[in-house]
């Protein structure tokens, strides 16, 4: 295995550099896209339970399928990388604006009251009080979504542009099992890697759950 | 949109090989075989683990294992090891239905009150009745959480399947990738889609019936709708 991978080191590389990129672009659009889909379920309480019907329904279209009706949708062409970028964009939108919304509902009455009482308008409340206090919510739901994007990146190699997924591909033709398993160890050590960075962000950016946790 | 494919009653008639109706019902086959070895092996498991507690750190950490494995790699890697066949297919797609399953069994029995699972034992009931009796079917909403993203997770995998040989809808989507045949490709994805939603809503529906009613408060809120004295 260490053999294949210094004979082959441009090529593995190259896909595992498409592969971040193809995996985490649709992380930043969905965060991008499902924070203030999320407050407008919050906002709006009539329009939370149609917001969680309508991504469960997106999630739980197969990958695949997604892949190659997207080109029908939005006009692009079968073979593009764009197609596996916004499907995994969907798929992060339909697990993420559920989980911001469920987030900022997790957080205590009490503290929002506190806050406007505090003389906090709604804005400042938003991203000063309630984001921060949902912060643990939103980011369990930000680490889902990133590791089985990671994973399902690969599934568009059998569109011609699956990063790490083009060794999978390769290594069937050829009947091979090294390429493969460089693959599949890889798509997990780059899963793992992402989803221990989110880890460490929580821990930086809710430095009070460890103060309260120390205390007890 | 080209849906000359998808609306050719030719394509829709059962008896004809690789019809859509017959590639639907295989497709359902192997999803069901693959559902039900994964959930022989990981029930047991994590029912063992929740009720016992050993093992928690496996049953924490397989559904985050699960989800990072590629499924194409893994299925691609099978069929490489142990040549082509169902029975690698197979074996791919029971393993992706193990990790869900067994984190959520867990999961399930660990999310309800000790407090309950002493009362139980203080009436009475002997350990199989308190996991049988109390524990599982009080784990059962969340058990049938992750049994319905082990069931989307196999109908997805196994489109990708016919891509190592396997038959089922998959067909339709990779034979017309290869043919650029785009209507079938077509075709194909959207009979997927269709199956994994209409699939996603009933297994909804079974979890609502087989659910105790006293434990999603359906059973509280009919009482608290008789007028109060």
């Amino acid at each position: 295995m260490i053999d294949y991978l210094q004979r082959n080191q441009e090529l593995v590389l190259e896909a595992l550099g498409e592969h971040v990129v193809l995996a985490l672009l649709p992380v930043l659009i969905g965060i991008v896209v499902s924070l203030p889909l999320g407050y407008l379920g919050v906002r709006f309480p009539r329009l939370y339970q149609p917001m969680v019907n309508v991504c469960g329904i997106l999630y739980s279209i197969p990958s695949l399928a997604l892949f190659v009706i997207l080109p029908v949708v939005i006009g692009t062409k079968v073979l593009s990388p764009v197609n596996i970028v916004v499907a995994l964009s969907i798929y992060t939108v339909a697990l993420l604006a559920r989980t911001v919304a469920d987030g900022l509902r997790s957080v205590d009455r009490t503290l929002t009251d506190a806050a406007t009482a505090m003389g906090y308008r709604r804005i400042r409340r938003l991203f000063g009080v309630e984001l921060p206090l949902a912060l643990p919510v939103v980011l369990a739901g930000l680490r889902v979504a990133t590791v089985s994007n990671i994973s399902l990146v690969s599934v568009g190699a059998l569109i011609g542009v699956g990063g790490l997924g083009a060794l999978f591909t390769r290594g069937f033709q050829l009947f091979y099992a090294e390429p493969i398993i460089v693959g599949v160890l890889l798509s997990v050590l780059l899963a793992g890697i992402a989803d221990l960075l989110i880890v460490l962000v929580q821990r930086a950016l809710t430095p009070w759950a460890r103060l309260s946790a120390g205390r007890v | 949109m080209d849906s000359s494919y998808l609306f050719d009653p030719e394509h829709w008639d059962p008896g004809a090989a690789g019809s859509i109706p017959q590639l639907l019902l295989s497709h359902l086959g192997y999803s069901a075989l693959a559902l039900l070895f994964g959930t022989l092996i990981a029930l047991p498991v994590g029912l063992f683990i929740g009720h016992t507690g050993r093992g928690s750190f496996l049953a924490i950490n397989a559904g985050n294992a699960g989800r990072s494995l590629p499924t194409l790699g893994l299925l691609m890697l099978m069929v490489t090891l142990l040549g082509l066949g169902l029975t690698p297919v197979l074996i791919a797609l029971t393993v992706l239905v193990i990790p869900p399953v067994l984190t959520s069994t867990y999961a399930g029995m660990r999310s309800l009150d000790a407090s309950v699972v002493d009362a139980a034992r203080g009436m009475g009931m002997r350990p199989s009745q308190v996991l049988l009796r109390v524990e599982f079917p009080m784990a059962l909403p969340v058990l049938m959480g992750g049994f319905r993203s082990a069931a989307l997770q196999v109908i997805a995998t196994a489109t990708v399947a016919a891509a190592v040989g396997l038959g089922g809808l998959g067909r339709l989507l990779i034979d017309g990738l290869a043919l650029n045949d785009y209507s079938r490709v077509l075709a194909g994805a959207v009979v997927v889609a269709a199956l994994a939603i209409v699939l996603d809503l009933l297994l909804g529906l079974i979890q609502r019936s087989i659910v105790s009613p006293g434990l999603t408060g359906r059973a509280v809120r009919t009482r608290r709708a008789a007028p109060a004295p």
